[in-house]
């Protein structure tokens, strides 16, 4: 009845962990209480879990992503704790198969649950505002998406109080997760959440390219799309071209899990060595995926505080483009010590180091952007600055590992922990964090505390640097990565460094949250009321904060790059027009909910063995698809009478504004 | 020199330390902080004595530790200008700052793009010209060119040691490897287990060993010396507890070391190994007298399915497999 499910699954005789599960469930009933408490079921139902308006899915996307980046953190702490104690006599508290699923899910968690969420949803605030679009192409398939996300975000949850998370490591390199090594189903819950949820990136990444493609608003030549468009448009063409790697990999490494095949076993002709190949063919191209939206917002950040045009766009373009073919011939360098021989390593070595150029380039363009400007150190703009300095030397620490000479010593050793936390840290976290304070009145109408935010700053940059120079250094006195104990207690200072600064960096953290309560407190007297509090320069800021349900009453005309500071140059930004129209939008749907709780189904049942439950949840998934197809009345009308009602209620708070400015 | 340095340092830090300069506020508001400092000097010292790649004792590891300074030198042409920039812009155009030049429709200068595409391109390129030369020298399957003869050594990861096997001597030892200096070393490595790497850091490149596999390594160490070797690839539960003791000695300490572990009363026949093999943590250290003269093809066999099964002739790495001994039962 309940496959290889049973009570022994619940590891009800760890106290860490159980400690873990009722914490979450007390926060989780908290939250269930308070909602039925202020009676807001109908209110999430109907605005939020059945939405399809691509703000709305932002939203949510980012809000999951902030959890989750609290459950990432906190195995992070809990690394650092074990590692600044597990030496010589000492174990630590966490003996290795525990201390083994924490770097596991940490890493799982980090890339798939925190970076690729909050990417995609900075891209659903921001991008169908940026090029004058009402809504994404397919905006069921973009609630779709979120909920497979959110289902691969249940499965690791569910993973930490029923059955184990992988041991093996967020790449899962066979043959320690063929089944002979890894019988458990630790390895399951990591196939299927990364299976689901990416799932859930490819169709965000096939509605985005549409979207890009064919919703522009008139005038708005590929040349004129703001650079964060342009960022995403290539992060979706990567994910479009990667994920499907990493689906059929993993998928292949299901089949020998589950039917006994051998495509990546130690026996019967499976190659180990071809799984490292795929899963890098996807991974490195992931880097990029998770960093580009992030140099779109540091760009977008970058022209808007320093009142000035952005340097080189073109070449800003160019770069973008060349680092998203690039990232598909550089996969090798995460496994030059494989013996692939001096020619090949030569190949993707100098490969590597070519694909540094664009990205310097970047770097150089944005600060050129500031040269000649007026810079106002917002926090955006603080970001943007930790970002530049930090990412130089996680860049150069990069370059360094592509050289192969070096990375036959420096391979798999803390050095890498340290560098490639030195890229995605500043280059992808930061870049998030000055997308949420820059879009965050857009999108919620209401701006964050700068006080709190630019704490939260200080915390992680100087928190950020105690926690991983120490790490370069240990690389460099020969300590790998992922041990759960070792020997050498020259090793032991540095690791507590490192602990000191992982909780700095918590504190930066619990600045966030703190900044949060404190800005929603605030409100009132803080209210974007005109919709461009920054003096924004695309068309994102033309809209209301928050926006209208249709973004656009009517959708603009683009006569430059920077179209809503040319539109404000020219007189016209805020021009009305002469009558409205009515305007289509999609209808909410539950179905992309239900197909989410249908695939978290479906991947529990697939874990644990329950075949009816895979029947079961499968057939129910192509069910409420062919229901949902057969639905033909997914839109309704706006009548032009409500829109000029919602748009006057917008130039009623104009003029208040303007008022409050006068006064 | 550096010696010197932090003498005077740490010679400092307990004078302030202590108090005894006089204690004036300032150095009263500072004494917690500077009673820490003799902590931080001794990690500070500690440091840069462990830095293991940075005092490489053989040619591999020493070749590594040039490209990497050189690489760092390189970048640092590009880095720091970016460092300076990063300050010095915000800095100088800072919105209050109203004297300072304000061009908000500047945004192309063909000047500023052609260098900033050329600077990295120019270090790109002298770091491909480093790199070219250093990783064909630097071929783990390259022999290292010495007057002595090499020492054949044939390594073998399990969960959680590493067995060590020499055909020539007809010895095998665990989780300890001894090894004349300034003797070139072959190491032909396989895994009887999952994907592990091999890797002496102070003796340069490491290489990962592979079921059914074999890689190679040439090492040499130029110096007597006791370094640690580690498997640096996740292998499971006993991962972290898979290190061992890598031994270099003079040639007759080598040979003293072959003389004994031949009076060993073990013999690693294909029994003993296939008991060896058993999961264990903490495997002391064991020598065995005599071995199973084709124990490594035998594992490389293992996972190897069928007799028919031919190797790929186009695969360099895996040798010649199927093999004839006792002991071809699948497991």
């Amino acid at each position: 009845m309940f496959g290889k499910l049973s009570l022994a699954a619940i590891p009800y005789e760890d106290p860490l962990v159980m400690g873990a599960v009722a914490g979450s469930i007390l926060v989780g009933l908290v939250i269930l209480g308070l909602i039925t408490y202020y009676r807001k079921w109908t209110w999430l139902w109907t605005e939020w879990l059945t939405s399809v308006d691509h703000k709305r899915i932002g939203i949510m996307y980012v809000v999951l992503a902030l959890v989750m980046l609290l459950r990432g953190f906190t195995d992070a702490i809990m690394m650092r704790a074990q590692q600044a104690i597990a030496v010589g006599m000492s174990h630590g508290y966490l003996p290795p198969d525990h201390f083994n699923q924490i770097f596991s899910a940490h890493g799982t968690i980090m890339i798939i649950f925190v970076a690729m969420p909050f990417m995609s949803g900075l891209m659903n605030i921001v991008v169908p505002q940026q090029i004058g679009a009402r809504d994404v192409a397919f905006p069921y398939l973009n609630s779709l998406s979120f909920w497979l996300t959110s289902a691969g975000v249940m499965l690791v949850m569910v993973s930490l109080g029923v059955g184990d998370f992988s041991k093996a490591g967020w790449s899962g390199y066979p043959p320690l997760t063929e089944m002979q090594f890894s019988p458990d189903s630790g390895v399951d819950y990591w196939l299927w959440s990364l299976q689901i949820a990416g799932l859930g990136s490819l169709l965000t990444a096939v509605n985005f390219i549409v979207t890009i493609l064919k919703m522009r608003a008139p005038g708005m030549t590929l040349m004129r799309m703001p650079i964060f468009t342009w960022n995403t448009l290539c992060s979706s063409i990567l994910i479009l071209f990667s994920f499907p790697v990493l689906t059929a990999s993993l998928f292949l490494l299901t089949l020998d899990r589950y039917l006994g095949m051998h495509f990546f076993t130690t026996s019967h002709g499976g190659s180990p060595m071809m799984f490292v190949n795929l899963f890098w063919i996807w991974g490195h191209p992931e880097v990029y995926i998770v960093i580009l939206p992030a140099f779109g917002a540091f760009s977008e950040v970058t022209a808007t505080f320093c009142k000035k045009r952005l340097f080189g766009y073109v070449s800003m373009v160019y770069a973008t483009a060349a680092i998203t073919v690039m990232s598909f011939a550089v996969w090798l360098h995460h496994f030059f010590t494989m013996g692939a021989g001096p020619n090949v390593n030569l190949f993707f070595g100098i490969a590597t180091m070519i694909i540094a150029i664009p990205t310097g380039v970047k770097i150089f363009n944005w600060l050129f952007t500031m040269y000649r400007g007026r810079v106002r150190l917002s926090v955006p703009m603080f970001w943007t600055l930790g970002f530049i300095s930090t990412f130089a030397v996680g860049g150069m620490t990069g370059v360094l590992l592509a050289a192969p000479p070096a990375d036959f010593v420096l391979h798999n050793s803390l050095f890498l922990i340290a560098h490639f936390h030195n890229v995605l840290i500043p280059g992808a976290l930061f870049g998030y964090l000055a997308g949420y304070a820059y879009w965050f009145p857009k999108a919620i109408g209401f701006p964050l505390n700068e006080k709190w935010g630019k704490r939260a700053f200080w915390f992680w940059l100087i928190g950020f640097y105690i926690a991983f120079v120490p790490l370069y250094i240990l690389g460099f006195m020969g300590m790998p990565r992922r041990l759960a104990h070792y020997d050498n207690p020259a090793w032991q200072p540095f690791l507590i460094i490192a602990a000191m600064g992982s909780i700095i960096l918590f504190l930066g953290v619990v600045c966030q949250l703190i900044q949060l309560i404190v800005s929603i407190k605030e409100r009132q007297a803080n209210r974007d009321l005109t919709g461009d509090p920054w003096d924004g320069r695309t068309l994102e800021w033309a809209t209301a904060s928050p926006p209208a349900v249709y973004n656009f009453a009517t959708i603009p005309v683009v006569e430059d790059l920077d179209a809503f500071m040319d539109m404000k140059e020219k007189g016209i930004a805020y021009k009305r027009p002469k009558a409205y129209k009515d305007i289509h939008m999609p209808k909410n749907t539950a179905c992309g909910l239900y197909n989410g709780l249908q695939a978290f189904f479906f991947g529990f049942a697939m874990i644990w063995h329950i075949w009816w439950l895979v029947i079961a949840s499968g057939l129910a998934i192509i069910a409420t698809v062919i229901a949902r197809a057969a639905d033909d009345h997914s839109h309704y009308v706006v009548p032009a009478a409500e829109v000029e009602s919602i748009e006057n209620e917008r130039f009623r708070r104009f003029a208040a504004a303007a008022d409050q400015q006068t006064n | 020199m550096s010696l010197l340095w932090m003498t005077a340092l740490s010679i400092l830090i307990l004078v302030l330390a202590t108090g005894k300069t006089g204690e004036d506020t300032a150095v009263r508001k500072l004494k917690p902080f500077l009673r820490m400092l003799p902590l931080v000097g001794a990690i500070f010292t500690a440091g840069c004595s462990d830095m293991v790649l940075l005092h490489p004792k053989g040619p591999i590891g020493e070749t590594e530790r040039y490209v990497i300074l050189v690489a760092f030198a390189l970048m640092l042409l590009v880095v720091i200008p970016v460092i300076i920039m990063v300050f010095w812009f915000p800095w100088k155009y800072r919105a209050a700052n109203t004297k300072a030049d304000y061009a908000p429709k500047w945004n192309f200068s063909a000047k500023i793009e052609s260098v900033i595409w050329l600077i990295p391109l120019v270090i790109v390129t002298s770091l491909a010209v480093l790199v070219w030369s250093t990783t064909y020298h630097l071929d783990p399957y390259k022999p290292i060119a010495s007057e002595a003869k090499p020492l054949r050594i044939e390594a073998v990861s399990l969960d959680w040691k590493w067995l060590f096997i020499y055909p020539d001597q007809n010895i095998a030892v665990v989780n300890q490897l001894v090894f004349p200096a300034n003797v070139p070393l072959h190491f032909t490595i396989t895994s009887d287990t999952v994907m592990t790497a091999f890797f002496i850091p102070q003796l340069g490149s490491q290489i990962y060993a592979m079921p059914g596999m074999q890689t190679q390594l040439h090492l040499l160490a130029n110096e007597p010396g006791t370094f640690t070797g580690q498997n640096q690839q996740l292998s499971g539960e006993g991962y972290a507890y898979m290190h061992f003791q890598a031994m270099a000695v003079s040639p007759d300490e080598f040979n003293t070391w072959v003389d004994t572990s031949r009076t060993s009363p073990d013999k690693l026949d294909l029994q003993r190994y296939l008991k060896l093999a058993e999961p264990t943590n903490g495997y002391p250290v064991t020598t065995y007298s005599a071995v199973s003269p084709e124990l490594f093809r035998y594992i490389l066999g293992r996972h190897r399915t069928t007799e028919t099964e031919k190797p790929d002739p186009m695969d360099n790495k895996t040798g010649t497999i199927p093999m004839t001994t006792a002991g071809q039962e699948e497991k």
